[in-house]
């Protein structure tokens, strides 16, 4: 089973990043093998829409799990109907969150926030 | 962090005046001017800590060879926004353009590209522990919603330990606004007793409505028309909103801000009547538990 | 001759000097362009109003014919569209309607089509014909309504048009001022209002139209840092409206102070003369 987390660098002793449409890594994690890796979020430069894309590549990649601080509601829709169950981290520590899971301590993540709206430009919308 | 917002629909009623007057009273720590297309807060907090600046990178924006084109004008054919001008050299205006890349997909000789654009400044005050964000936006830009999400996340960066964040906003109802509603815990609307008042403030309590945020209420200048000062209360009353109180026209507060103090740095009349305001806004805030993350 | 009438911050007094200078012009078209907060038409209270929705137009795609090739995906700038397992997911509210998607499918699965994002509405009062736009809550641009009111009525054949433009500068405001032929500023005497007058003057200097300043909210006997402002930079000053707490009651009561009052009637009619003369006068130094 694989779970992902958004992270601030690419080792293993990272830290959970707050944000995850923005995050600069993702990290993967398979439950069964324990072999990981990372991969840089090609959303995180976004002009709009990055949780969308950042969830999408979650998909692209066959994670079944996403661990997360918050998520934002256009993410949650497109991890939701990919069939994604999104989890609330506890801590800062990725490997500390990936244990907990493992134990079956962690909740699910109830709380989705509005999307940030990042719109704009001079046309029509 | 709590955030509180601070809108009001119409312009000119005092937000910022009162916005100034609650990072005075609080001694914020963390606050903000997410009205990057006019901001007028670091008038009034006389900053003299050195502004870091950096570029904020709004949407691409696409830019044509004119030795590549071969004028067959599908570009304009296609573009929505009137960004593709033809004439002896085939020309694109950076007002118009959106960046959506349509003219690029479709050129046949790959004459267009779309290449990063600077579409304003973000600017960082950081002096005692305290940080103030803010921004301008360039002339001639679109993006605002984006810049001001760029604001709130550059508070939110660098704030400390802090319990709250006081958020200056911007008029209207539509992207700036919308953009600095995301994440707030508590929005003030400032209005003032007239009837484009009134009608301002009710188009901002349902745009603000759609983010679950609680929402206060206060009305300044509310002696103008004291007929529609009470009509405001009532509409208060009828649709569950808390009413924070009512500040008197008063002209020292024009003279506050012309020197560039807030209403309470001297003994004045608004800035007492906003210093009851502000006593029960805080507590709604820090006591509210719930609202949006 | 179309006059749009801005001012960078908000509350300075727009509307009052657009609402009045058309209610005295005789025949007159005012435009609100405002289409976030309108607030003309509470003061015209038009009657005869013919409405019209404005739709923007957003891709919605044919599940029976989309391979999930996701061109459209990796194309849309906004990340408007998401390919979730089997089907193409669209988020309305992201989109900028560019038509990116639905040309570029190879399969022609993408369609677009309309969302109504607000409307227009138009009416008479008195010899004033009255045109106001209206964004629905939620929407984030009115720059389409925007257009659409604009385009709604030959302005060319207009003998005398007023464009209630919004506060700010940025993308709404240059919707509303692209084809004025003159830009009236209104300022008032704050620290405020001459920043946000300055941002203003540099975008109609960058839209290259000719502009003058209405002075509003004038105390007597004070300095005038807005004054001040005009006079440094050589800025035509047309007016100066007094401040006046009759005028602001008849204001706050969205009555219009040149239907009411004697005085203003006067007052607006003799300003409306020394900006026309001024307009006219830019119009031929520019032809």
């Amino acid at each position: 089973m694989k779970i992902a987390l958004p992270v601030d660098e690419k080792n293993i002793d990272t830290t959970v990043c707050p944000s995850f449409g923005r995050a600069p890594y993702f990290l993967i994690y398979d439950t069964e093998s324990n072999d990981y890796l990372f991969y840089d979020n090609q959303a995180a430069s976004s002009q709009g829409g990055a949780g969308i894309k950042a969830a999408q590549s979650l998909l692209d990649n066959q994670v079944s799990f996403l661990l997360t601080p918050r998520c934002g509601e256009n993410a949650a829709q497109v991890l939701n109907t990919g069939g994604v169950k999104l989890y609330k981290t506890i801590s800062e520590s990725a490997m500390e969150n990936i244990n907990a899971f493992n134990d079956g301590k962690l909740l699910l993540l109830n709380e989705i926030h509005p999307g940030f709206h990042r719109r704009g430009g001079a046309g029509s919308i | 962090m709590k955030q509180l917002l601070v809108l009001s629909g119409k312009g000119g009623t005092g937000k910022t005046t009162v916005a100034s007057a609650f990072i005075r009273l609080s001694e914020a720590r963390a606050f903000a001017d997410c009205d990057v297309d006019a901001p007028n807060l670091h008038l009034v907090m006389e900053q003299r800590a050195k502004a870091e600046k950096s570029d904020y990178y709004g949407l691409p924006k696409a830019e044509l060879n004119p030795e590549l084109c071969t004028q067959c004008s599908l570009c304009i054919e296609h573009c929505r926004f009137d960004a593709l001008i033809s004439g002896r050299e085939f020309k694109i205006d950076p007002y118009a353009c959106e960046g959506c890349g349509v003219c690029e997909a479709i050129c046949p000789v790959k004459a267009i590209s779309l290449k990063p654009a600077v579409a304003g400044e973000l600017i960082l005050y950081r002096n005692g522990g305290k940080v103030f964000s803010t921004a301008q936006l360039k002339m001639g830009s679109g993006t605002t919603g984006m810049l001001v999400s760029e604001v709130k996340k550059q508070m939110k960066e660098a704030a400390g330990d802090t319990s709250f964040a006081i958020i200056d906003g911007s008029p209207g109802i539509g992207c700036p606004v919308i953009a600095s509603l995301s994440g707030v815990d508590l929005v003030l609307i400032v209005t003032e007793p007239s009837v484009s008042g009134i009608s301002d403030m009710e188009r901002i309590i349902q745009t603000a409505a759609n983010f679950h945020t609680s929402i206060a209420v206060c009305t300044n200048k509310h002696d103008t028309n004291l007929a529609n000062s009470i009509r405001i209360e009532d509409y208060c009353r009828r649709n569950d909103l808390f009413f924070a109180g009512q500040i008197p026209f008063d002209p020292l507060a024009v003279k506050a801000v012309n020197s560039g103090k807030t209403i309470v740095d001297l003994d004045c009349p608004s800035g007492r009547a906003v210093k009851g305001i502000y006593n029960k806004v805080m507590a709604l805030l820090l006591a509210d538990e719930g609202g949006a993350a | 001759m179309k006059i749009a009438v801005l001012s960078g911050k908000g509350g300075t007094g727009k509307t009052l000097v657009a609402v009045n200078l058309a209610a005295v012009a005789g025949q007159a078209l005012y435009l609100d362009c405002d289409v976030e907060e309108p607030n003309g038409h509470l003061f015209f209270k038009p009657t005869d109003v013919k409405v019209k929705d404005t739709v923007i137009k957003i891709p919605s795609v044919d599940d029976g014919l989309c391979t999930g090739c996701r061109i459209c995906v990796d194309f849309c700038q906004f990340n408007a569209l998401a390919y979730i397992i089997d089907h193409l997911q669209i988020f309305d509210q992201i989109c900028h309607s560019c038509g990116g998607c639905a040309l570029l499918c190879p399969e022609k699965a993408i369609v677009e089509k309309n969302k109504i994002i607000g409307h227009i509405e138009a009416g008479i009062s008195g010899k004033v014909s009255v045109r106001s736009g209206f964004l629905n809550t939620g929407e984030a641009s009115g720059v389409p309504i925007i257009r659409d009111l604009l385009d709604s009525v030959d302005l060319d054949q207009q003998k005398l048009v007023f464009i209630d433009c919004p506060p700010g500068s940025a993308c709404i405001v240059m919707e509303s001022i692209r084809d004025v032929d003159y830009c009236l500023l209104v300022a008032e005497p704050t620290i405020f209002g001459v920043h946000n007058l300055n941002l203003v003057y540099n975008l109609v200097k960058l839209f290259n139209k000719p502009f003058g300043v209405i002075l509003n909210k004038c105390l007597a006997g004070e300095e005038n840092p807005a004054e001040k402002f005009c006079l440094e930079k050589k800025i035509p000053i047309l007016g100066r409206i007094a401040f006046d707490a009759e005028l602001g009651t008849i204001n706050s009561d969205a009555d219009i102070a040149a239907r009411v009052s004697k005085k203003y009637q006067e007052q607006f009619t003799s300003l409306l003369t020394k900006v026309l003369m001024e307009a006219e006068n830019e119009a031929v130094i520019s032809s």
